[in-house]
C-alpha cells in the first residue's frame, strides 16, 4: 500500500491562476529555450558555412578523437538521467535524495566540461588555437558557448542544492528543480546536435592539404 | 486665402518637379545612357506611376474621410458601431496582391535578364576596389589602369569585380580576380556605381561579383563607391569614358605602349625621385628597379599613363599641377586615412615629381 | 472599494528589501511596471535629443557642398551614433515605455510576470547606452555605421566598434529578457474572461513584438560575438584572408535587422489602433484582420532579410525569392492601413492632438511603404540601394510611422500616466511644425537619392547638382528640432497643473481607463472580469441591433454586474522593491570595460553580477 510519502505528487503551487494554466516560470523558460535555439542555430550555421573553407590546417580529421568525445558525450547524456531522478526525488518529497542526484548531475557535467578543457588543450598543442583558421574559429566558439551554458547549468544545480539545504526546495515548490532540469536537458540536446554536425559528419581534408 | 494656398502649393510642386529634373545632375539614375541602365529605368517608371496613383488614391481617401466625417457641433449621436466587412477585407487583400503580382512578373524577368552574362562581342574588364581608388584591368588587352574606365560605345562591357587590400601584389599581367587570398587582408566591401550606365553591384573581398555596363553615346559618365568603406568613402569616385570604337582602339594602343621616356630636366630628375621613393607601391610599365626587374605595384595605382587621366586619388582631385603638388606633399592631409604616407619631400623634389608625372602620357 | 497594498517584507537581515516609496531610491529600486515605464520614457527621450543633435550636425555638414564642419573621421562617428541611438536607445525604449506602463493595465493585471527582471532590463538598457556613449571619451565612438558591415568594422583601428559590439550585446540582453517577461505576461496574466481575441490591438502588437525580439536577438548576439572575437581575439569569422566570408555578417545582422524594423513599427501601429477608434467614436474596423496582419507581418518578417542585400551578388534565385517575399509582406501592411481608413469612415472625428498624430502616421507611412515596395523591384533597387532614396524610405516609416505614433501615444496616455493633459492647443502647433519639418527634411531625399547622392558620404561636390535639396533638407531638420523643443516645453509645463484627472477623460474603450489617473500602485482595486473586446466601452454603452449606441443606465456599470470578486478589503500583496536588479545590471558594463581595458574589470564585473544575481535569488520574496 502506497503511503503518502511515496506518492508522487504534482507540484502544488500557491501562484495565482494563469491564463494558460502553466506557471509563469515554466512558460518563461520554454520561451527562453526557444530563443536559445536560435543562438545555437546561428553558431552551428556559421560552423557549417565554414566547412572545408580553411586555408591552412589543422583540419577536423587531423585533431578529432571521436571515441574520446563519444565517451564525454555519454557522460553528458547520463547527467540528464540523473537530473530526471533528482526531479522525481523531490516530487516524491525526498529532498535529501534530490540533492544526491543533483550533485551527481553537477559532477557529470563537470566531467564533461573537464573533458572538453582537456580536449581543447590537446588540440592547442597540436597547433589548433582560436585564431588558427576558420575551422578553429567556428569550432571553439561554438563548443565554447555550449561549454559556458553547461557551466552556468552546473552553477544553477549547485545553487539549488544550496537552497535545498536552506529548506527552500520542497515537494510543493519543486518547480525550480523542474525548470533547471528543462535547461539542463536543453543543453544536452544541443550537444547531441553539435556532436553530430561537428564531430560525426565528416568534413574531409581539402585537396592538397 | 484658399486661392493663395493653391498658388503656393502649385509653386512648390513646380519647384519639386523642376528640381527633380536638374540639368546638372551628372550622376542621376533618372538619365539612363545605355541599355542596362535603361532596363532598370523602364521597370522603375511604370512602378513609380503605379505607386503615385496609389498614393493619390489612398491619401485622397484619407483626406476625404477626415473632412467628411469630422465632428460637427450639431451632432449628438454616436456613429453606427460598424465592426468590419469581410467582403471588403477580401477585396482589399486581393487587389493589392494582383497589383503586386503585376509588378513582380517584370521584376523577376529583369532580374534574370540583368544577371545573364552578355553574349556576342563583349569587352572583359576586371574591377579591383582598393581603399579608396579603383583599379581597372583589361586582361585581353594587357592593360592596367586606375580611376578612369575607358570603354567603347555600343558594346557590352562585362565587369568582373573583387575588393583587394594592401597586401595585394599585382601580377605583371592584369588580374582576373581568381587568385585572391593573399590580396585581401585589410580590404573592405565597396560598390561600383555609375548610375547612367547601370545599377550597382557590391565589390567584396574573397568573392567575385559581376556587372554589365554599356554606353550608347561617347561621353564621360560619373560614378562613385556606394557601400560605406571607411574614412574616405565619399572620395572614392571614378569616371567611365566612352569612346566610339575607333577612338577606343586608339586609347588601347596608347595604353599598351610603355611609359613615355622622361624628357631631360625636371622630368628626368623626377624619375629618379620616383624610383627612389615610390616603387614600394606604384608600378610604371617600362621602368625597372635597381636590379633590372619590372616594377610591381603593391597597393598603389599603376601610373604608366598617369598624365592621360583627368583625375587621380580616387578621382577626388582633378589632374592639375596644384592638386598634384598638394597631394604629393602630404596625402593623408588631403584624403583622410590615405595609405600613401607623407614622405617629407622637398620643394625641389615635388616640382620634379610633378614634371615627371605630367610627362607620362 | 479601496484596497491597501502591502509590500512583502521580512524584518532584519542582510537581504532586507528596500522600502522607499518616494525619492531617488524609490526609483532606483522600483519593480513597479509603471515607474519602470516612466524611466524608459524619460531616458529614451533624452537619447532622442542626443540623437537628434547628431542628426542636426549631419545636416549642417551636408547643407552645402564640400564643407569641412565635420571631418570624415568625426562624420563617420556621428552618423553611426545617430543610427545606433535612434534605433536602440530611442524607438525601442520608447516603445518599451508604453509596453511596460500599459500592457498590465490593458490586460487587467497588477504587474508583469517578473517585476525584478523588468527592472533589470531597464537598468541594463541604461547602462548599455552609457557604455556606448562613454566611447567618445575612451578612444573614439563607433564609426562603422549602425549596421557595422565587416570587414570594415573588424579592421577599423579605433576602439569604437568594440564599444559598439559590447554595448549592443548588453542592450540585447536587456531586450531579450524583457521580451520573455512581457510575452509571458500577455500570454499568462490576462484578467478572467480576457481571451486572446478580446485583447486590445496594442497588446497583440506587443505580443508579436516580444516574439520577434526573442527570436531575432539571438542571431545578432552571435553576429556581435563573432565581430567582437575577430576584433579582440584574432578569430577569422569575417576575415577574407583566412577563408572567412564578410557576407556572413550581413546575413546574421539582417536576420535580426529585418524583424527589428517590425519591432520598431508595430508598437506605433498598436498605438494608433487604439487612438483612432476613440476619436472616431466607433470601433476599430476589422479587428481580427488587423490582428492577423500583425501576426503575418511577424512571420513573414523573418523571411525577407536579404532584401537588404540585393546588390551583394547572391544570385538571381535568391534575389527573386526575396523580392517576391518582400512584396508579399506589403499586403498585410496594406490591410492594416485600409482598416484604419475604415475606422475613420462614417465616424465622428474629433481632432485631438493624439488623433492628428495618428492620422499623420497613416499618411506618412503610406509614402514610406510605397517607396519600400519600389525597393522590392530589384533592378530599381540596384540604383536605389545605398543612396538617399533609402534614407528617405526608412525615415518615412521610422519617423513618419514610429515617432509620430509614439508622440500620439504620449498625448493620448499622458493624462492616465501623470494625471494632467498635455496642452492641446500647443500640441497641435507641435504636430504641424513637426510634420512640416519632417516632410521638408526627408521628402527631398527621394530626389537626392535618384540624382546620385550615395549614403554615408561626408560631403559631395558642387558639380553633382545636389545642393538645393540638401539645403532644404537641413532646414527641415532644424524645423523638426523646433517642434521637439515645443514638445519639451509642453511636457514640462504640464507638471505645473495640479494632478486632477478623471479615470476616463477621452471616453475610451480599453481597461486602463477603468482605473484612476494615475493608477494606484496596485493598478486595480478589483481585477476586472472581461466579457468582450473593448470591455470598458461595453460597460458604458450597449449596442442595439443596428449598431446604434445607447449609454448603459447608471448603476449598471457598477462592479456588481461584472462578476468581480470584491473580497473583503483584504490587502493586496505586491512585490517589494529590490537593490539587486540594478546591481546585477551594473556588472554588465563593468564586464564590458574589462574586455577593453583588462582582467581586473572582467573580474569585478563578474563579481558584481554574481552578487547581484545571488542576492536576487536569496532575498525574501513572494513573487
Amino acid at each position: 500500500m502506497a503511503t503518502a510519502e511515496h506518492q508522487v505528487q504534482a507540484p502544488v503551487t500557491d501562484h495565482a491562476a494563469t491564463s494558460t494554466g502553466l506557471p509563469n516560470m515554466k512558460l518563461a523558460i520554454w520561451l527562453f529555450l526557444a530563443s536559445d535555439c536560435l543562438l545555437f542555430g546561428a553558431l552551428i550555421s556559421t560552423y557549417v558555412l565554414y566547412r572545408g573553407a580553411s586555408i591552412v590546417g589543422p583540419y577536423p580529421a587531423d585533431v578529432f578523437d571521436i571515441p574520446y568525445t563519444s565517451v564525454s558525450s555519454f557522460v553528458l547524456l547520463a547527467s540528464s538521467l540523473t537530473m530526471v531522478l533528482a526531479l522525481a526525488s523531490i516530487q516524491r518529497g525526498d529532498p535529501a535524495r534530490m540533492r544526491v542526484w543533483l550533485l551527481a548531475t553537477a559532477m557529470l557535467g563537470l566531467t564533461f566540461v573537464g573533458g572538453q578543457v582537456y580536449e581543447f588543450t590537446t588540440f592547442a598543442a597540436e597547433g589548433l588555437t582560436l585564431s588558427t583558421n576558420v575551422f578553429s574559429t567556428s569550432f571553439y566558439v561554438l563548443t565554447g558557448f555550449h561549454g559556458a551554458h553547461v557551466t552556468v547549468g552546473i552553477l544553477m544545480l549547485l545553487t539549488v542544492v544550496g537552497l535545498s539545504f536552506g529548506g527552500r526546495i520542497t515537494q510543493e515548490r519543486s518547480e525550480t528543480v523542474e525548470i533547471v532540469g528543462l535547461y539542463w536537458h536543453f543543453v544536452d540536446i544541443v550537444w547531441i546536435v553539435i556532436f553530430t554536425v561537428v564531430y560525426l559528419i565528416p568534413t574531409g581534408t581539402p585537396p592538397g592539404a | 486665402m484658399r486661392r493663395r494656398t493653391i498658388l503656393v502649393l502649385g509653386l512648390v510642386a513646380l519647384a519639386a518637379v523642376a528640381g527633380a529634373c536638374a540639368p546638372n545632375a551628372t550622376q542621376s539614375a533618372l538619365e539612363p545612357k545605355g541599355p542596362y541602365a535603361q532596363k532598370g529605368f523602364d521597370l522603375f517608371v511604370p512602378v513609380f506611376w503605379v505607386a503615385t496613383a496609389i498614393f493619390f488614391i489612398v491619401e485622397g481617401v484619407l483626406l476625404f474621410f477626415i473632412i467628411r466625417y469630422r465632428h460637427r457641433k450639431a451632432r449628438a449621436t454616436m456613429p453606427p458601431q460598424v465592426h468590419g466587412n469581410t467582403k471588403l477585407e477580401i477585396g482589399w487583400t486581393i487587389l493589392p496582391t494582383l497589383i503586386l503580382a503585376g509588378v513582380a512578373v517584370p521584376t523577376v524577368a529583369t532580374i534574370w535578364d540583368l544577371a545573364a552574362e552578355p553574349q556576342g562581342e563583349v569587352l572583359q574588364v576586371t574591377v579591383l576596389a582598393h581603399q579608396w581608388w579603383w583599379e581597372f584591368d583589361y586582361p585581353d588587352q594587357g592593360i592596367i589602369t586606375a580611376n578612369e574606365l575607358h570603354i567603347p560605345t555600343g558594346q557590352p562591357v562585362y565587369l568582373t569585380m573583387c575588393a583587394v587590400g594592401l597586401g595585394y601584389e599585382q601580377q605583371i599581367a592584369p588580374s582576373t580576380c581568381q587568385d585572391q587570398p593573399a590580396a585581401v587582408g585589410d580590404s573592405v566591401i565597396h560598390s561600383f556605381w555609375v548610375p547612367e550606365l547601370a545599377g550597382t553591384q557590391d565589390v567584396i573581398p574573397s568573392r567575385t561579383t559581376y556587372l554589365t555596363i554599356q554606353a550608347d553615346e561617347p561621353g564621360t559618365y560619373e560614378g562613385q563607391c556606394k557601400e560605406f568603406c571607411g574614412l574616405s568613402h565619399a572620395y572614392m569616385k571614378f569616371k567611365v569614358v566612352a569612346h566610339d570604337p575607333a577612338g577606343f582602339d586608339g586609347w588601347i594602343a596608347e595604353q599598351q605602349a610603355p611609359a613615355a621616356p622622361s624628357p631631360p630636366g625636371d622630368p628626368e630628375a623626377g624619375a629618379g625621385v620616383f624610383l627612389g621613393t615610390c616603387t614600394g607601391c606604384h608600378a610604371i610599365a617600362g621602368l625597372e628597379d635597381p636590379n633590372g626587374n619590372p616594377l610591381i605595384a603593391n597597393g598603389g595605382p599603376d601610373l604608366t599613363h598617369f598624365a592621360s587621366r583627368d583625375c587621380f586619388a580616387g578621382c577626388m582631385l582633378a589632374t592639375t599641377d596644384e592638386n598634384l603638388r598638394r597631394w604629393l606633399e602630404n596625402p593623408p592631409a588631403v584624403k583622410a586615412g590615405s595609405w600613401m604616407p607623407d614622405y617629407g619631400l622637398s620643394d625641389q623634389e615635388l616640382d620634379q615629381l610633378v614634371a615627371f608625372l605630367n610627362a607620362l602620357e | 472599494m479601496a484596497s491597501v497594498s502591502i509590500p512583502t517584507e521580512r524584518p532584519g537581515g542582510l537581504l532586507r528589501r528596500p522600502s522607499a516609496t518616494t525619492g531617488v531610491w524609490s526609483w532606483i529600486t522600483t519593480v513597479d511596471h509603471k515607474k519602470i515605464g516612466i524611466l524608459y520614457g524619460v531616458t529614451a527621450f533624452f537619447f532622442f535629443i542626443v540623437g537628434g543633435t547628431e542628426a542636426l550636425l549631419i545636416r549642417l555638414q551636408l547643407a552645402q557642398p564640400d564643407q569641412a564642419i565635420l571631418n570624415p573621421s568625426v562624420f563617420n562617428e556621428i552618423f553611426t551614433m545617430h543610427g545606433i541611438t535612434m534605433v536602440f536607445f530611442v524607438v525601442m525604449p520608447l516603445s518599451a515605455a508604453f509596453f511596460n506602463y500599459l500592457l498590465p493595465l490593458m490586460i487587467g493585471a497588477r504587474d508583469v510576470a517578473f517585476p525584478r527582471l523588468n527592472a533589470f532590463s531597464y537598468w541594463a538598457f541604461l547602462f548599455a547606452g552609457i557604455f556606448i556613449y562613454s566611447s567618445w571619451f575612451l578612444g573614439g565612438a563607433p564609426n562603422g555605421g549602425w549596421f557595422g558591415y565587416a570587414p570594415n568594422s573588424v579592421v577599423d583601428p579605433t576602439r569604437g566598434m568594440t564599444f559598439y559590439a559590447i554595448g549592443l550585446l548588453i542592450a540585447g540582453i536587456a531586450s531579450t529578457v524583457s521580451a520573455v517577461n512581457l510575452a509571458v505576461t500577455i500570454i499568462n496574466m490576462r484578467a478572467p474572461g480576457m481571451t486572446l481575441f478580446r485583447m486590445p490591438v496594442f497588446v497583440w502588437m506587443g505580443l508579436v513584438v516580444q516574439l520577434l525580439l526573442a527570436f531575432s536577438l539571438p542571431i545578432i548576439t552571435i553576429g556581435l560575438v563573432e565581430l567582437l572575437f575577430d576584433r579582440l581575439f584574432g578569430t577569422h569569422f569575417f576575415d577574407p584572408a583566412a577563408g572567412g566570408d564578410p557576407v556572413l555578417w550581413q546575413h546574421l545582422f539582417w536576420l535580426f535587422g529585418h524583424p527589428e524594423v517590425y519591432v520598431l513599427i508595430l508598437p506605433a501601429f498598436g498605438i494608433i489602433s487604439e487612438i483612432l477608434p476613440v476619436f472616431a467614436r466607433k470601433p476599430l474596423f476589422g479587428y481580427q484582420f488587423v490582428v492577423f496582419s500583425g501576426i503575418a507581418i511577424g512571420f513573414i518578417g523573418f523571411g525577407v532579410w536579404a532584401h537588404h542585400m540585393f546588390a551583394v551578388g547572391l544570385g538571381p534565385v535568391a534575389n527573386t525569392a526575396f523580392a517576391v517575399a518582400t512584396m508579399i509582406i506589403a499586403i498585410p501592411t496594406g490591410v492594416k492601413i485600409f482598416n484604419w481608413l475604415g475606422t475613420l469612415w462614417n465616424g465622428d472625428i474629433r481632432f485631438t492632438t493624439a488623433m492628428l498624430f495618428a492620422i499623420g502616421v497613416i499618411s506618412m507611412f503610406v509614402i514610406g511603404g510605397l517607396s519600400g515596395v519600389m525597393h522590392a523591384v530589384v533592378p530599381s533597387d540596384y540604383q536605389q540601394t545605398d543612396t538617399y532614396f533609402i534614407v528617405a524610405h526608412f525615415h518615412y516609416v521610422l519617423f513618419g510611422g514610429a515617432i509620430l505614433g509614439l508622440f500620439g501615444g504620449m498625448y493620448y496616455w499622458w493624462p492616465k500616466v501623470f494625471g494632467r493633459f498635455l496642452n492641446e492647443r500647443w500640441g497641435k502647433v507641435q504636430f504641424w511644425v513637426t510634420l512640416i519639418g519632417f516632410n521638408l527634411a526627408f521628402g527631398p531625399m527621394h530626389i537626392l537619392g535618384l540624382q546620385g547622392m550615395p549614403r554615408r558620404i561626408q560631403s559631395y561636390p558642387e558639380s553633382l547638382g545636389l545642393t538645393f535639396w540638401n539645403l532644404v533638407s537641413t532646414i527641415g531638420a532644424f524645423t523638426i528640432a523646433v517642434g521637439t523643443l515645443i514638445f519639451l516645453v509642453i511636457a514640462i509645463s504640464s507638471f505645473r497643473k495640479p494632478k486632477q484627472m478623471v479615470a476616463d477623460p477621452w471616453d475610451a474603450r480599453t481597461l486602463e481607463w477603468l482605473t484612476t489617473s494615475p493608477p494606484p500602485v496596485h493598478n486595480f482595486d478589483d481585477i476586472p472580469v472581461v466579457h468582450s473586446l473593448d470591455e470598458l466601452w461595453h460597460r458604458k454603452y450597449a449596442e442595439t441591433g443596428g449598431g446604434r449606441v445607447v449609454p448603459v443606465p447608471a448603476g449598471g456599470s457598477g462592479d456588481d454586474a461584472h462578476g468581480e470578486d470584491h473580497g473583503d478589503g483584504h490587502a493586496i500583496h505586491l512585490p517589494s522593491p529590490s537593490y539587486f536588479p540594478p546591481l546585477a545590471a551594473l556588472g554588465l558594463p563593468v564586464l564590458g570595460y574589462g574586455l577593453i581595458f583588462g582582467l581586473p574589470f572582467v573580474v569585478a564585473g563578474l563579481l558584481i553580477m554574481l552578487v547581484g544575481l545571488y542576492g536576487w535569488v536569496l532575498e525574501p520574496s513572494a513573487e
